[in-house]
C-alpha cells in the first residue's frame, strides 16, 4: 500500500471525454488503476474505454463509492472541478491541469484543508504506487516496487532520478509530484510525514528546484523531528540567475529567497545527503541503508 | 505580466487611491506643456518594464518646464538595459515628504496564501530592510476563506504608527488595494514609495502591478499585447520563443541547452557548469514535443551567435523520442548544423528514435552526465 493511494483507490476521472484525460485513462487502466468513472458535463450516459460518464461528480460517487479523483479539465475551469470533487467527499484529488490561476488556487487549497482533503498538485505529473495504483500522467516503464519514498517539485527530472533508482534495484514505494506551480496542495513535510510512518519506504528522496521555501521548511522539519528513515535531496537550479523564471511558475529567485546555495545548506544542516548530480541520489541513499543496516528488500505485492 | 507604471495608476485612479497629478506623453515639446499645468517641480520617468529604472537613470527630475522639456529630450530615445524609451509620465514631485511607507500584497507559498506586507521604511531599499531587519516588516496573512477585512488594514495601520484621521486614509488605501489585487488577479502588488506629506496625507508615488499570467482570460484588456522587440531587455532568441511558445531564458555562456521538462534543463544546465562549462540559455521544449517544436527549438538556440555547441537532453516520458529525433532531423534540412550538437536521448519510443538519428549520422550518449561532459569538452575545443 502506497501513500495516499493503494490498490483499494476508487478513481473518478474529470475530463474523461477530452483529449488528454481520454488517453491518459487508458494508460492508467493498463496499469491496472481502478477507474470506475469518469465525468463531464452535458456528456452524461456516454462511455469513455468502457468507463461510464456523468455530469457530475456527485452523481458517480453516489453510483460507484469513489475516493478519489484526477482532474484533466481546461484552466479556466479546473478549480471549480477541485471544488466539485471536495464537496463529493472523495479523499484524494490530483490535479494535472496547469495554468490554473494563483488566486483560484489558493480558494482550492483552503476548502481542501477545511474539508481535510489530500490535494496533489496542480500542475503536477500526479502519484504513482508502483505495481499497484497509478494516478497521473507519468511513463509507468521507469518504475519499480520498492523502498525509497520520492517527493518532487518537477516531472521529466522524478523520471530521471526514478530511473536511476529503479536500475540501482532500490524501486519506489510511492512517487507523488507535488507540482511545478507557487501554490500546491502538498508540502516536502506533508509527505515527509506520511512516508514516515509507512512501512514499505525505508529511505526518501526529495527532489526540489529553486524557488519558495518548502526545501528549507522540509529541513527544518527534519532536524527537529530527529526523522529516523535515510533522506537524500537533489535542487535543481544551482546556476540560474536570479528574477528569471525557469519555466516552473514556481522555479523563479526572488531576491534573496529561493535560491540553491540556501535550500542545499538548509538541507546539509539537516543531515540530508545533498546529490550534486541527479545520477547521484540512489548512490547516495544505498550508501546510507548499506551504513544502518536496512534492508532494502521489498515484499512483492502482486 | 507586468503593467506599465500608468497603467497601473490608472487602475489605482479608478480605485480612488491617491497618486500624484500627471500626465503621459510621446513628445518633449508636450513635457514642457504638463510641465506648465502641473506647476514645478516635476518627476520624468521613463515607462519602460525593467526592474532598477531608477539607479539606471529613467527618473529626472526638473524645476522649470524648458529643464523639463531637455530632462525628456534624453529621456526619450535613450536606451536602458537595451530598451529604447517611447513614452515619460510626468508627474508633480511631491517635495514635503515626511515619511516613505511600504505597501504590498503577494502570495505565501508555505501558507498557500495571500499576504500583506508594509513597513514604515519604504523606498528603494526595500529589500535590505526586509533581509536586515526583519522586524520592521509588519506582515498579515489573509484567510482565502474569509478575505483581508477593515480591521486587518486598521491593524496594520496601527502598526506604523498611524492613528485618527491618518488610521482611516491609509486603512483605506489599504482596503482598495486589496480590491485591485484581487479584481485584476495580482500575483505582486505593491506602493513604494507610499509617501506621507507634511500635511499628513498619503500619495502613492510609485506602484508596481504584475498580473498572474494564468489568469489573463479573466483580464481580456491585457490579454493581447505582444511584447515587441526593443520594448523590453528580451533577446531576439527571447521574443522568438516567446511566439513559439517555448520556453526560453537566455544565458551568458557557450553551450546551447534543450531539454524536455523545467526541472530536467535546470538540472542540465548544472551538470554543464559541475563539468566547467558555460550554458548559453534555458530552453524547455515542454511535455510531448512535436517534431516541429523540436525543430523550432534548436533553431532558436543555433540562432544565437555565442553558442559554440549544442546539447540536448530528452528524457522520454510523454514526450517521444522519435518525435524528438524527427524534429532534430527537420532542423538539419530547414537550417543545417551550422555548430557541433550533442544528444542523449533515451525514454518512450528510443528504439525508433535512435533508428532514425544512426540512419542519419547522428551520434547520441546514454547518460545526462556523459553527454554534459561531452558537450563541455567540445566548447573547450572550440566547437
Amino acid at each position: 500500500m502506497g501513500i495516499f493511494i493503494g490498490k483499494r483507490t476508487r478513481v473518478i476521472v474529470q475530463g474523461i471525454t477530452g483529449s488528454q484525460g481520454s488517453f491518459h485513462t487508458r494508460l492508467m487502466l493498463d496499469y491496472g488503476t481502478q477507474i470506475v468513472a469518469g465525468t463531464s458535463p452535458m456528456k452524461g450516459g456516454a462511455e469513455v474505454h468502457g468507463i461510464p460518464v456523468y455530469d457530475t461528480v456527485e452523481e458517480a460517487v453516489e453510483k460507484h463509492e469513489a475516493n478519489a479523483s484526477i482532474i484533466f479539465v481546461p484552466a479556466p475551469f479546473a478549480g471549480d472541478a477541485a471544488f466539485e470533487a471536495i464537496e463529493a467527499g472523495l479523499k484524494t484529488v490530483v490535479i494535472i491541469t496547469e495554468h490554473i490561476p494563483v488566486k483560484d488556487a489558493i480558494q482550492v487549497m483552503a476548502r481542501a484543508k477545511q474539508a481535510k482533503v489530500t490535494v496533489i498538485g496542480p500542475n503536477t505529473p500526479g502519484i504513482i504506487a508502483p505495481n499497484e495504483c497509478k494516478l497521473g500522467i507519468m511513463p509507468a516503464h521507469v518504475f519499480k516496487r520498492g523502498v525509497v519514498g520520492v517527493a518532487s517539485r518537477s516531472g521529466t527530472l522524478t523520471y530521471e532520478i526514478a530511473t536511476g533508482l529503479s536500475v540501482s534495484g532500490l524501486g519506489q514505494s510511492t512517487c507523488i509530484g507535488l507540482g511545478g506551480d507557487p501554490i500546491v496542495g502538498l508540502s516536502f513535510v506533508d509527505v515527509l510525514r506520511e512516508f514516515e510512518r509507512d512501512r514499505q519506504t525505508r529511505a526518501v528522496a526529495l527532489i526540489g528546484e529553486i524557488g519558495g521555501n518548502l526545501e528549507e521548511l522540509a529541513a527544518e522539519y527534519l532536524a527537529k523531528e530527529g526523522y529516523t528513515k535515510p533522506v537524500a535531496a537533489f535542487i535543481a537550479g544551482r546556476t540560474a540567475p536570479s528574477g528569471k523564471r525557469m519555466g516552473h511558475a514556481g522555479a523563479i529567485i526572488m531576491g534573496r529567497t529561493g535560491t540553491a546555495a540556501s535550500k542545499i545548506e538548509a538541507f546539509k544542516k539537516a543531515g540530508v545527503d545533498v546529490a550534486e548530480k541527479p545520477g547521484d541520489v540512489a548512490r547516495l541513499l544505498a550508501e546510507r541503508l548499506k551504513k544502518k543496516s536496512i534492508s532494502t528488500r521489498c515484499k512483492s505485492e502482486k | 505580466m507586468k503593467l506599465y507604471e500608468h497603467e497601473s495608476k490608472t487602475i489605482f485612479k479608478k480605485y480612488e487611491i491617491p497618486t500624484p497629478r500627471g500626465e503621459l506623453t510621446t513628445s518633449s515639446p508636450q513635457v514642457k506643456e504638463i510641465t506648465e499645468k502641473l506647476g514645478v517641480p516635476v518627476a520624468i520617468k521613463a515607462q519602460i518594464l525593467v526592474s532598477g529604472r531608477g539607479k539606471a537613470g529613467g527618473i529626472l527630475f526638473a524645476n522649470s518646464p524648458e529643464e523639463a522639456k531637455s530632462a525628456a529630450g534624453k529621456l526619450l530615445g535613450m536606451e536602458i538595459k537595451g530598451v529604447k524609451v517611447k513614452e515619460v509620465l510626468v508627474e508633480e514631485k511631491i517635495v514635503a515628504k515626511k515619511k516613505e511607507l511600504y505597501f504590498g500584497i503577494t502570495t505565501d507559498r508555505a501558507k498557500c496564501c495571500y499576504v500583506a506586507i508594509a513597513s514604515s521604511e519604504g523606498g528603494i531599499d526595500i529589500e535590505e530592510v526586509a533581509a536586515t531587519t526583519p522586524e520592521r516588516i509588519i506582515k498579515v496573512f489573509i484567510d482565502p476563506m474569509y478575505g483581508f477585512r477593515s480591521y486587518h488594514a486598521y491593524q496594520i495601520a496601527g502598526k506604523l504608527g498611524y492613528g485618527g484621521g491618518q488610521m482611516r486614509d491609509l486603512a483605506t488605501i489599504f482596503f482598495k488595494l486589496y480590491n485591485v489585487a484581487m479584481d485584476y488577479d495580482a500575483e505582486l502588488i505593491e506602493i513604494n514609495p507610499l509617501i506621507e506629506t507634511v500635511e499628513g496625507k498619503f500619495v502613492a508615488a510609485d506602484s508596481r502591478l504584475l498580473i498572474d499570467d494564468n489568469s489573463l482570460y479573466r483580464h481580456p484588456e491585457y490579454q493581447k499585447r505582444l511584447i515587441s522587440e526593443g520594448e523590453t531587455d528580451l533577446s531576439a532568441q527571447e521574443l522568438e520563443a516567446q511566439k513559439t511558445g517555448l520556453a526560453y531564458v537566455k544565458l551568458d555562456g557557450n553551450i546551447g541547452i534543450i531539454g524536455n521538462g523545467a526541472g530536467l534543463v535546470m538540472a542540465t544546465l548544472d551538470a554543464v557548469q559541475f563539468y566547467g562549462g558555460k550554458p548559453a540559455n534555458f530552453l524547455d521544449v515542454g511535455g510531448g514535443a512535436s517534431a516541429d517544436m523540436m525543430a523550432s527549438a534548436l533553431n532558436i538556440v543555433l540562432s544565437d551567435p555565442k553558442v559554440e555547441v549544442v546539447f540536448i537532453n530528452i528524457l522520454g516520458g510523454i514526450t517521444r523520442c522519435d518525435e524528438v529525433a524527427k524534429g532534430i532531423l527537420e532542423a538539419k534540412k530547414r537550417i543545417g548544423f551550422t555548430k557541433p550538437i550533442v544528444i542523449r536521448l533515451v525514454g518512450t519510443n528510443e528504439e525508433e528514435g535512435r533508428r532514425i538519428l544512426t540512419e542519419a549520422g547522428i551520434h547520441f550518449l546514454d547518460s545526462m552526465e556523459e553527454a554534459a561532459m561531452k558537450a563541455v569538452e567540445v566548447a573547450k575545443s572550440g566547437g
